[in-house]
């Protein structure tokens, strides 16, 4: 699966899913294709080595309160906490995903936004948005650049734009010199989900006009 | 080959030393021997068994050691990330609690015990100091049958030290860099500029173990 994978993230963006200093949808983004993608993923676990070595070379350490190791050991004898049993992957969404939309693809709360295409703005806190998009066999989303960085990932089928052909895992970043049309191939629906730390920007009228409504 | 390690271990009281146990025999140190690289390997082969003991004997023992090492570390690490220090001591408990209470999802062919701690803790500052939920990757669980190789271990923990040493000999501007990073002060475009790291062998490591876990789940 992970090796039919061809656009990666990149290391900035898995260094700072390890460091832990990602707004909350990035770090969705991130976990959802480390699901998928075992490259990735071990790099990203080599980042975190790295946070390891970081913890355990610090200069100065801070001595622990006198009763500390009491208290704790009284904490652990409160019990553990009861972990949300998690869903294992389903094909189209990924565990972390599930845990957003709160089910499988078939509680995705779909909203459409024109042209057939729909979204899915999903419950991220902090600077960034995170959304679930669908877009029609052989269907666009409409030519747009960004302010930001987005991140599009494709969960089920795949679209094609002026840049490459993106796959089931493949992510695609964008900034803000990409003006791109992302067409879904004609072999079936396509599902991504997409992530921008600033709103985007249509490059024609109307849907200009519709984006304060569409909160993207 | 684990059957072994683990009855051995059970069978001895709680503070031998590692030396004495006929496994850490075969280790070997590839590399530069380095004589602090090889008290860390050491160290950090030890703190593996020493989850362990805790995972299958609740081992209070095993922890008290564990604690006494990594607790300050914590605390530190919470303080220099921007906690003040009673929050930072009231998390570095609460990690401590987590490593006990899941002692049995560590997994030691993927990442040394400091490795696992740090990210207990870095999830914890998110939670706490940031107020944000931490998406984490779907896992790949192991079954019994598939218990780590002792080798697999071994030469994970060799290969953090590895990575340690190439840590040690960046250049002191870039490493403190390194360090403002985890510690939360670099955003993730400042990042960018830092990515040139040495990880080449120990993510060769972790993609196996990775592969191999996947493999087992399909």
């Amino acid at each position: 699966m992970s090796n039919k994978i061809k656009h990666h993230l990149t290391d900035d963006l898995l260094m700072a899913y390890a460091a832990g200093t990602l707004p909350e949808a990035f770090d969705l983004m991130v976990a959802t294709h480390l699901s998928l993608c075992n490259q990735c993923r071990a790099q990203a676990e080599s980042f975190d080595a790295v946070g390891g070595y970081v913890l355990e070379e610090q200069d100065e350490t801070v001595a622990m309160n006198d009763k500390a190791f009491a208290e704790t050991m009284a904490l652990i004898a409160n019990g553990a906490p009861i972990a949300k049993p998690r869903r294992p992957g389903c094909s189209v969404l990924p565990t972390p995903l599930q845990d957003y939309v709160g089910g499988d693809v078939n509680d995705i709360r779909w909203r459409p936004i024109g042209m057939g295409v729909k979204q899915a703005i999903l419950p991220t806190s902090g600077e960034a948005t995170a959304r679930l998009l669908f877009i029609p066999a052989g269907s666009a989303v409409p030519d747009h650049s960004h302010n930001g960085v987005e991140l599009t990932m494709v969960l089920q089928g795949a679209f094609s734009d002026e840049v490459d052909h993106f796959a089931r895992g493949d992510v695609e970043i964008a900034d803000e010199d990409l003006h791109h049309t992302p067409t879904a191939d004609i072999s079936g629906d396509c599902i991504c989900l997409a992530v921008t730390d600033a709103p985007l920007k249509f490059n024609k009228l109307m849907p200009r006009l519709f984006q304060p409504f569409l909160k993207i | 080959m684990f059957t072994e390690i683990d009855t051995a271990t059970l069978d001895e009281p709680v503070a031998s030393r590692p030396s004495q146990k006929p496994w850490r025999a075969k280790k070997r140190i590839k590399g530069k021997p380095v004589n602090r690289a090889q008290d860390s390997c050491d160290k950090r082969a030890e703190w593996v068994d020493h989850v362990r003991r805790i995972r299958d004997a609740q081992d209070q023992a095993a922890f008290a050691e564990l604690f006494q090492h990594f607790a300050p570390r914590i605390k530190g690490f919470l303080i220099k990330s921007g906690s003040d220090a009673a929050m930072a001591e009231e998390c570095a408990q609460e990690v401590m609690v987590t490593l006990w209470h899941k002692s049995h999802l560590f997994d030691p062919t993927r990442a040394t015990v400091a490795t696992w701690v740090f990210t207990i803790a870095r999830n914890k500052r998110i939670d706490v100091l940031r107020k944000q939920r931490r998406p984490e990757p779907e896992e790949l669980g192991w079954g019994p049958e598939a218990e780590p190789e002792q080798d697999d271990i071994l030469v994970l923990q060799q290969e953090t030290a590895q990575l340690r040493n190439a840590m040690t000999a960046l250049p002191e501007a870039q490493r403190q860099l390194i360090e403002k990073a985890y510690f939360g002060d670099l955003s993730h475009r400042e990042i960018a500029s830092q990515t040139g790291l040495p990880l080449g062998t120990i993510k060769s490591r972790i993609r196996l173990a990775l592969d191999r876990l996947r493999h087992a789940m399909n």
